[in-house]
């Protein structure tokens, strides 16, 4: 088992970074090569720009604490936990923390490959709509 | 009209498996008669003895501490300089057919062009070159991909899966269950990476890249000035060429390298007298990169297994001198003979037994530094065949390119085109090479630099996981040609280590605009 984290400030409020991670099917606009995504109440799938499909289970969607943690259920993986902590800085700032374990250990550090891409147009997202208003 | 380029790699072959360099096992008569009608590189070395960093190394004339692709997984920028994008502004049609490796491959996600580009069915996309302006993918107006199997999504496991479906299955699988390089074991002596592969030829990805290659030839107008990288996966591991073809070379005949002394003890005493690490992995205590199976420990390596995996290795390099051999037939039926550069190298080499292991790794020794190089410039140019002797590096091919091409070299280029002779080579101060390694993968980490003199092979390994920064390894080439006495503690070459480690720090201390290092983002 691989733990793998990365974090980024963000110059928007929690709640705006909060509103861009769990949009329901936004993670196309913040996770690289994702082009598809459809969600059914807990179960969301995702296309890749291979064409690979990924299943997903979401654990917690929690706008109190701003937790989002979710699970891939394909068979490769022995194990997998991804979350996604939005924390209030200042009412300016916020700290978005993407992490992920997973077994194979490989696989941790496939995945959170991407997660670092995803932190970044999270990032740019956020703060363009945090411009804008 | 200029000079036309096809610049053609293969990955991880050493220098002394072409005919010409002296290998016994493999026939490459097309190889040896380009080095005959041009320029031999006695000594060529890496940026890096791993994929990734060294084909950055090709592409951006700069050393990994440069352009920032320190490791196999971390992508070289998107951003970086391209000597592809520079031909392709000087009015190059630009290519790269084959295995590209400037991204990583584990990749699920197609984050990255060299992913996503089969799936997408187009030959290139626009992204940033250096500059700021847009521009295509690194410079390349066409991509194919292929690398070392049919999994994946590049373009050659796409062809399979839909072309030969049934063939899939002969292949050798690269990575096992936990997503590591495979130990299975295979062929007649159970090797590591080895697999008796029922696929036809014709299917196999040396000759797709050749194929694909003479497609996109055929394509270009005859008047048209063009670069074509032409890549071959091969003979890296695995070992699972056709089957068809295994009996070129049988294994059981081949005679075991100079350098696999078949006594353990001889072997291991070889060993204990470099740095630790490299004892360390034979006896499978530590595993510092990815490249080699986790779960193979190099002890176990058999002498019938060095054999057999030295046989396959020798088919390989046989298939590819006659996918060249197709390819120039096809430059000369266009009417190109006289006006192309063809130059042949690789990215890095392979230990194929030498101190009793395989695969690569921080282990900077000829297997894995000495490459084969050869450069027959366009026979309209009436060149003068030679043999460079001056110690030379990969670095130096983007300078070249663009030389031929009758550009200026950048300022981000950190080398000078190649010289022709050692004449040459003198005039031009061509006297030393650097090779750098820097990994750090699942807490430990590894980093290492090593210089190529024409008499010395000269390593520090910098403070990591398993070195306290005062380790090294001192040969002396001409007596020492096998690296087997290491006189890095030697009090006799105390002044010459001193000259060494000088030239070291000053590589280190180079001017230069560094790119941010990259971030490890897969295995590789």
């Amino acid at each position: 088992m691989a733990s793998m984290r990365y974090e980024t400030r963000i110059r928007a409020t929690a709640d705006e970074v909060w509103r861009v991670v769990t949009e329901p099917t936004s993670i196309v606009d913040w996770f690289p090569g994702i082009v598809s995504c459809v969600v059914d109440d807990k179960l969301r799938t995702i296309t890749t720009a291979t064409g690979l499909e990924l299943p997903e289970e979401i654990l917690t969607n929690d706008p109190l604490l701003r937790r989002f943690a979710y699970r891939v259920t394909l068979p490769i993986f022995k194990f997998h936990l991804g979350v996604i902590d939005v924390i209030e800085l200042s009412p300016e700032e916020s700290l978005c923390i993407y992490s992920t374990t997973a077994e194979p250990d490989v696989m941790a550090l496939i995945i959170a490959g991407g997660t670092k891409g995803a932190l970044e147009e999270i990032k740019r997202l956020a703060e363009s709509k945090a411009e804008a208003n | 009209m200029g000079r036309k380029i096809l610049f053609i790699t293969t990955d991880q072959q050493r220098y002394d498996t072409l005919g010409v360099n002296g290998g016994q096992l493999s026939r490459t008569p097309t190889l040896d008669q380009l080095a005959r009608e041009g320029i031999r590189y006695e000594r060529c070395q890496p940026a890096s003895v791993v994929c990734m960093p060294s084909r950055a190394s090709i592409l951006t004339g700069q050393y990994p501490s440069m352009h920032g692709s320190w490791m196999n997984g971390v992508p070289l920028a998107i951003d970086a300089p391209s000597v592809a994008e520079s031909l392709h502004d000087a009015g190059y049609a630009t290519a790269l057919i084959g295995k590209a490796h400037f991204e990583p491959f584990m990749d699920p996600f197609g984050r990255f062009v060299e992913n996503s580009l089969a799936s997408l069915g187009i030959p290139t996309v626009d992204q940033p070159c250096y500059d700021g302006r847009q521009g295509v993918h690194r410079g390349f107006d066409h991509l194919e991909f292929a690398t070392h199997g049919v999994l994946g999504s590049l373009h050659y496991a796409k062809w399979m899966n839909e072309q030969h479906p049934d063939a899939i299955s002969g292949f050798y699988a690269v990575i096992d269950g936990d997503l590591n390089v495979n130990a299975a074991g295979g062929g007649d002596s159970n090797a590591p990476q080895v697999k008796l592969n029922p696929v036809a030829r014709e299917w196999y990805h040396t000759d797709w890249v050749a194929d694909r290659t003479i497609a996109w030839l055929n394509q270009q107008d005859s008047d048209a000035d063009w670069f074509c990288w032409m890549s071959f996966p091969d003979p890296h591991h695995p070992w699972d060429p056709p089957a068809s073809e295994v009996g070129r070379v049988p294994w059981r005949e081949v005679p075991l390298p100079n350098n696999y002394p078949e006594r353990a003890s001889e072997r291991e005493a070889l060993l204990d007298a470099k740095a630790r690490h490299w004892r360390a992995w034979y006896d499978g205590k530590v595993v510092s990169n990815y490249e080699a199976p986790a779960h193979w420990v190099p002890a176990t390596l058999t002498s019938d297994q060095v054999r057999e995996v030295n046989a396959l290795n020798a088919v390989e390099v046989e298939l590819i001198d006659e996918a060249i051999a197709k390819v120039l037939h096809a430059v000369d039926a266009k009417g190109w003979g006289d006006d192309v550069d063809v130059i042949f190298t690789t990215d890095h080499g392979e230990l194929q037994g030498d101190f009793g292991l395989l695969f690569k790794g921080p282990y900077h020794v000829d297997g894995l530094l000495r490459l084969p190089l050869i450069w027959r410039p366009a026979r309209a140019t009436m060149p003068v065949p030679s043999v460079v002797h001056a110690p030379v590096s990969l670095v130096s091919l983007a300078a070249t390119f663009l030389d031929v091409a009758g550009q200026p070299a950048p300022a981000w280029v950190e080398a000078a085109a190649l010289p022709r002779s050692d004449e040459e080579a003198r005039a031009r101060s061509f006297d030393a090479t650097i090779t750098e390694w820097d990994s750090s993968l699942f807490g430990v980490d590894v980093h290492v630099r090593s210089l190529v003199t024409e008499q010395y092979l000269y390593t520090e390994y910098q403070k990591g996981t398993m070195h306290d920064g005062s380790e090294g390894e001192l040969y002396v080439l001409a007596e020492d040609p096998l690296q087997r006495v290491n006189r890095f503690s030697d009090p006799a070459m105390a002044s010459v280590r001193a000259n060494l480690s000088e030239v070291l720090r000053a590589h280190e201390l180079r001017p230069g605009e560094r790119a941010q290092p990259g971030t490890l983002l897969a295995p590789v």
